[in-house]
């Protein structure tokens, strides 16, 4: 794996400054990769993780599993690609089991999320069923702990 | 009432640890990055803390054998076969001890009359010099040397060998100077052992974390596993440092022997831990190489950033120390790291803590997150412009 991708998967959070020193680059080298790797849409962007609770922000979430015909020729791509172009989504899988794909959803309210699942969603042709789960509390984004206040490090300072 | 009177004379005339008189400067001190932490800053991976609480609540909160749990050997007899090439039965081959540090003191205690000759390289652990003067064995340094990446040589040995020399301890890769050894290199040292019939007692804690080029335990070479005892534990490539861990293996008869030791001080190492050295054992790897390659990454960037500065620092090939040469800026090593902590708030171990010729060396332990490698090396690099500017 490209040395750049692994000092960004060990989410240091290291500015191109940083991350130049370590990979022993000048940060306009750093800053050429990351326009390469977007180039190659292998890096497709950069999202802060928030503790959306703590932050009160009214989003709701919701998951849904949607059933759906595929088509002949098309498969299930089509379909996958439509509903994932709505703002709405946040991310779509196809996936293996008693349904075809997931998808995951947020808004501003309950309200907004049911409104786009039932006039959206559901009228698509080709959609046979939905399920829709309301996300109630979360644990877990993006393997960081939500819950867990990160303690102070309790290594002593000196050690043989 | 002058009660260190009642203090045995051994244990008066033994020197405390330079390590210690470092820590207690630095413990006092704010906003110091420490690059003076021997253990990983990886806490211990989830899995293995969640099969500690799991064997907590199931109520396994008893003594053990002796020996250590029969599936903890069973599982050290299948992984130290598979990497390090030598096969020991679990039933009298292994003992189960609380850390390397515990099977290195029985070990002694068992084998150790007085006045017998140890042999050691030296930069090296601490605690080697002083559990051999603990049991009242005569300590014979073996000098590595940074021109030869601090790997023992047989040569060394050679030179330094007395009559009367019984045990030969090695450290490799070696803490504090990262430096190892490859195969030529201990097919000489146990040809050197065989001919002089010495006994190995092989601390082989960093092996995970060799670098380049693999690890080569001596105890796997033809003739040795029967005069080696070869002596691991999890704290390193696990990351389990507090859970103090270890085993040893060797030779029955020598297995006994520590194992009367340890039966009538430590009658067991933690059950606990011994549940959470099997998860290890079982599912540990992928998480281990993944450490691994982290603290490459890092010894790269840290030691390039040394040789930068002007401390020449040989690559380790195993640990996560650097040992850079501080001879440059004209000070000695315990002067530099002082300067170093009160100028700067960096501080590294001056080498001489690990033997009288770690002199002329600190010791950085690179297992620490990259803001910080980076913002120590940028303060280490400012105190020596300082110091050169002043010269």
């Amino acid at each position: 794996m490209n040395p750049l991708i692994k000092l960004l998967l060990e989410g240091g959070g290291l500015s191109t400054a940083q991350m130049a020193q370590v990979l022993n680059l000048n940060e306009a080298e750093v800053n050429r990769q990351l326009d390469q790797l977007k180039k190659d849409r292998l890096l497709l962007g950069w999202r802060p993780v928030l503790n959306l609770a703590d932050e009160d922000a009214g989003v709701v979430r919701a998951v849904i599993e949607v059933r759906i015909t595929p088509e002949r020729g098309g498969g299930f791509n089509r379909f996958a690609e439509r509903i994932s172009r709505f703002d709405e989504v946040e991310s779509c899988y196809l996936m293996s089991g008693g349904y075809d794909l997931l998808v995951f959803v947020n808004g501003t309210s309950l309200q907004k999320v049911a409104a786009f699942v039932s006039e959206k969603l559901s009228t698509i042709e080709g959609v046979l069923s939905t399920a829709t789960h309301f996300l109630l509390r979360s644990y877990k984004e993006q393997g960081f702990l939500l819950d867990v206040k990160s303690e102070e490090s309790s290594r002593l300072k000196v050690t043989p | 009432m002058d009660t260190t009177r009642f203090i045995a004379r051994h244990v008066v005339n033994l020197p405390k640890s330079g390590i210690r008189d470092f820590f207690e400067v630095v413990s006092k001190m704010q906003d110091v990055i420490s690059l003076g932490i021997g253990e990983p800053d990886f806490d211990t991976p989830w899995h293995i803390r969640e099969a500690a609480i799991y064997a907590l609540e199931k109520g396994r909160t008893h003594y053990t054998s002796n020996l250590g749990l029969i599936e903890l050997r069973r599982a050290i007899n299948r992984y130290v076969e598979k990497n390090f090439g030598v096969s020991y039965r679990p039933e009298d081959e292994i003992l189960v001890t609380v850390g390397v540090s515990e099977a290195l003191d029985i070990a002694f205690r068992a084998l150790v009359n007085p006045g017998d000759k140890v042999m050691f390289h030296q930069p090296c652990y601490v605690s080697y010099h002083p559990s051999i003067t603990l049991t009242h064995g005569v300590a014979v340094p073996v000098p590595t040397y940074a021109k030869d990446n601090f790997a023992l040589t047989a040569a060394a040995l050679a030179a330094a060998w007395q009559p009367g020399s019984k045990l030969l301890m090695l450290n490799l890769p070696c803490n504090p100077t990262g430096g190892t050894c490859d195969r030529a290199q201990i097919e000489a040292i146990a040809k050197f052992c065989v001919e002089k019939d010495l006994l190995v007692l092989s601390d082989e804690i960093y092996s995970e974390l060799t670098f380049e080029g693999g690890h080569v335990s001596i105890a796997s070479l033809p003739g040795m596993q029967e005069r080696t005892i070869f002596l691991h534990g999890f704290s390193k490539a696990f990351a389990m440092t507090g859970w103090r861990i270890g085993y040893a293996c060797g030779p029955a008869a020598l297995i006994e022997a520590m194992m009367k030791v340890h039966q009538y001080s430590m009658m067991c190492a933690s059950i606990i831990s011994q549940e959470g050295a099997i998860e290890a054992l079982l599912r540990g790897e992928d998480g281990m190489k993944s450490m691994r390659e982290q603290y490459q990454r890092r010894r790269d960037f840290i030691v390039r950033r040394f040789n930068e500065i002007g401390l020449k620092c040989h690559l380790p090939r195993g640990s996560f120390y650097a040992f850079p040469s501080v001879e440059k800026t004209g000070l000695k090593e315990t002067d530099f790291a002082v300067g170093l902590l009160q100028a700067e708030h960096v501080a590294m171990v001056p080498g001489s803590a690990f033997g009288a010729n770690g002199a002329g060396f600190c010791r950085a332990c690179f297992a620490t997150g990259y803001d910080q490698l980076i913002e120590a090396a940028d303060r280490i690099e400012r105190h020596v412009q300082k110091l050169a500017a002043k010269r």
